[in-house]
């Protein structure tokens, strides 16, 4: 049946978009700042769109293609907002480091639109689509500093690991297709749902591949290979959009094609996650202690932080999605946060990258300092922050769901894994700076950073508001 | 007739000779690019040949978009391969180690 209105905030975006890329084209050079306007009118017009659209029943339009319900709207409303905040950060950087020009904003805008789709989507085909409307535009957004060696090696690194993982995704599709004739979420729920799936060797192996593919977008172990590469030698703007918004989208391909169509199957890809996860715990944290470049240090912490998210995510239950929910977007928000400051600590033609360049940042600004320690306690865990509150949701869920040791493991590893966030803090606060030049922000970034660094203690006090909205989106949807 | 088992094996094969051109490969991005197309392609077959014997339309359908969706990428990924040569003087897979750690 169609229902186009279901998809309004989508094709108000992709309008928007278009009318953006022309305006652009116009205005020239002069008026980027335009263009910059403009784009984050559209996400925050978009985001209204989302939420005055959000609190009714779930919804399927387009030919059963695509779906409205809150789970959905509590993903792109984060994705819009977080996306605007990147926006705002990466005004800066773009101007310093000669990248000022409205490629970054349109595919960035672009891939937005892909995991708008990959949250609504309804059919397989539609996921993949989103995914890569997504994955196309972050392959040139990496390689977007194109006189710089590391960009392209990095993008090109990103570019063929992506590839080969969307056709992983696709081999295990079309196996699927196969077994149940369907590819639209409810049909293969209904086939898988009278299966006995630990039997069924051709579905197991369909979801191998399945997983794998969904693992390399979360940037699990084993599939992690690209994410500290990407992180160092992409220009730290498009590193903080990589970093933060398209975890959302990992999140919702997983709750759509795993946790919806195949929630039978916990069973068999509950197995694999559980390994993925633990090893993703256990390697991120491990190798993140030996590295001295901030952003390479960031990307194993991401690695680590995405164990916690499927090790949450598999228990099958709606308590651990909604865990898995809250601790994307707060994890979201707080990457943002952190390659932030490595935003502000930049001049120049010098980008800050190294753990070097945030030592004696007490000295040189202890406001600054403060917001950074606020992200890396939340990072590490460490109460009142949010992100105890996100481990704790997790663990608990992972317990609940009966999964004893590796909740044991789990607790073990974030505490080696503080030493890493603390070893930053104890050089922003004891050591004595290398530069000593003042550190310059505009108004609207030093609010926002201000803002994202209190959020942390904020919601990590009241984590009830958003635990509440994550949970009540699951509970609707799934 | 021909059994959609030969079908599936020939996808099969296909899909691993792309799978272990690439690790085999220790020389030049643009058979990594060759292999991402073959694995691409093994995928179509396979979506062919149950859209066929399922009688149901929506498999080639599909096929359609990953076509498109194949040109793209590798329009993308030649864009960033020629970008890559620029900046390095070459395609070498072994040479593209400036990021460790």
């Amino acid at each position: 049946m169609m229902n186009i209105a279901i998809a309004t905030p989508e094709i108000f975006l992709l309008s928007t978009i278009c009318l953006i890329l022309l305006m652009d084209l116009f205005l020239g050079e002069a008026c980027r700042m335009v263009t910059y306007l403009l784009s984050i009118v559209a996400l925050l017009a978009t985001a209204l769109l989302v939420y005055s659209s959000m609190g009714g029943d779930k919804i399927t339009g387009l030919h059963d293609m695509y779906v409205r319900d809150d789970l959905g709207g509590v993903l792109k409303i984060s994705i819009l907002l977080l996306t605007v905040g990147i926006f705002v950060y990466a005004r800066k950087y773009l101007r310093e480091q000669d990248l000022w020009q409205s490629e970054f904003f349109l595919l960035s805008l672009f891939s937005v639109l892909g995991m708008m789709v990959m949250s609504s989507a309804n059919n397989l085909l539609v996921v993949y689509l989103g995914l890569e409307l997504l994955a196309l535009s972050m392959y040139v957004l990496v390689a977007f500093k194109r006189d710089d060696g590391r960009s392209t090696e990095a993008a090109m690194k990103y570019f063929v690991l992506g590839a080969v993982a969307s056709g992983m995704l696709l081999y295990g599709i079309s196996i699927l297709y196969g077994l149940s004739g369907k590819l639209d979420i409810a049909g293969v729920a209904a086939y898988v749902s009278v299966q006995n799936v630990m039997q069924n060797i051709p579905l197991l192996f369909a979801l191998v591949f399945m997983v794998a593919g969904i693992a390399f977008k979360f940037g699990a172990v084993p599939f992690h290979m690209w994410v500290p590469d990407v992180y160092q030698g992409a220009p730290t703007a498009v590193t903080m959009f990589l970093g933060s918004v398209p975890k959302l989208a990992a999140l919702a391909m997983f709750l759509r094609v795993l946790a919806e169509s195949m929630a039978v199957a916990q069973p068999g890809w509950g197995q694999m996650l559980l390994v993925f996860g633990l090893l993703s715990v256990f390697l991120g944290n491990l190798v993140a202690i030996a590295q001295f470049n901030l952003k390479r240090m960031l990307a194993y912490s991401t690695i680590a932080h995405m164990g916690f998210i499927l090790l949450g995510a598999l228990t099958g239950t709606t308590q651990g999605y909604g865990a898995a929910l809250f601790y994307t977007i707060t994890y979201a928000l707080t990457a943002a946060g952190a390659f932030a400051v490595l935003i502000l600590l930049s001049r120049e033609g010098v980008e800050a990258e190294t753990l070097d360049d945030i030592k004696g940042l007490n000295e040189r600004n202890p406001w600054y300092a403060f917001i950074m320690m606020m992200l890396l306690f939340s990072m590490a865990g460490i109460p009142p922050t949010v992100g105890f509150y996100a481990k704790l949701s997790i663990i608990d869920a992972v317990m609940q769901a009966g999964y004893l040791w590796p909740a044991v493991f789990m607790v073990v590893l974030s505490v080696i894994g503080a030493f890493y966030y603390l070893r930053a803090i104890k050089m922003m606060y004891f050591d004595k700076p290398d530069n000593t030049a003042p550190i310059e922000a505009e108004l609207d970034f030093t609010i926002l950073l201000s803002v994202n660094g209190l959020l942390m203690v904020v919601l990590g006090i009241f984590p009830s508001v958003l635990m509440g909205i994550c949970s009540a989106a699951v509970v609707a949807s799934l | 007739m021909i059994p959609l088992s030969h079908f599936l094996i020939v996808a099969a094969l296909l899909f691993s000779i792309s799978v272990a051109g690439m690790f085999l490969n220790r020389k030049n991005v643009l058979i990594l690019l060759m292999c991402i197309e073959l694995m691409l392609l093994s995928v179509n077959l396979n979506f062919v040949a149950f859209s066929h014997y399922l009688g149901d339309m929506a498999g080639q359908v599909f096929v359609f978009f990953i076509l498109t969706v194949a040109a793209a990428e590798a329009a993308i990924g030649l864009a960033i391969l020629v970008v890559l040569f620029r900046n390095r003087r070459t395609i070498n897979v072994q040479e593209l180690d400036a990021m460790k750690g």
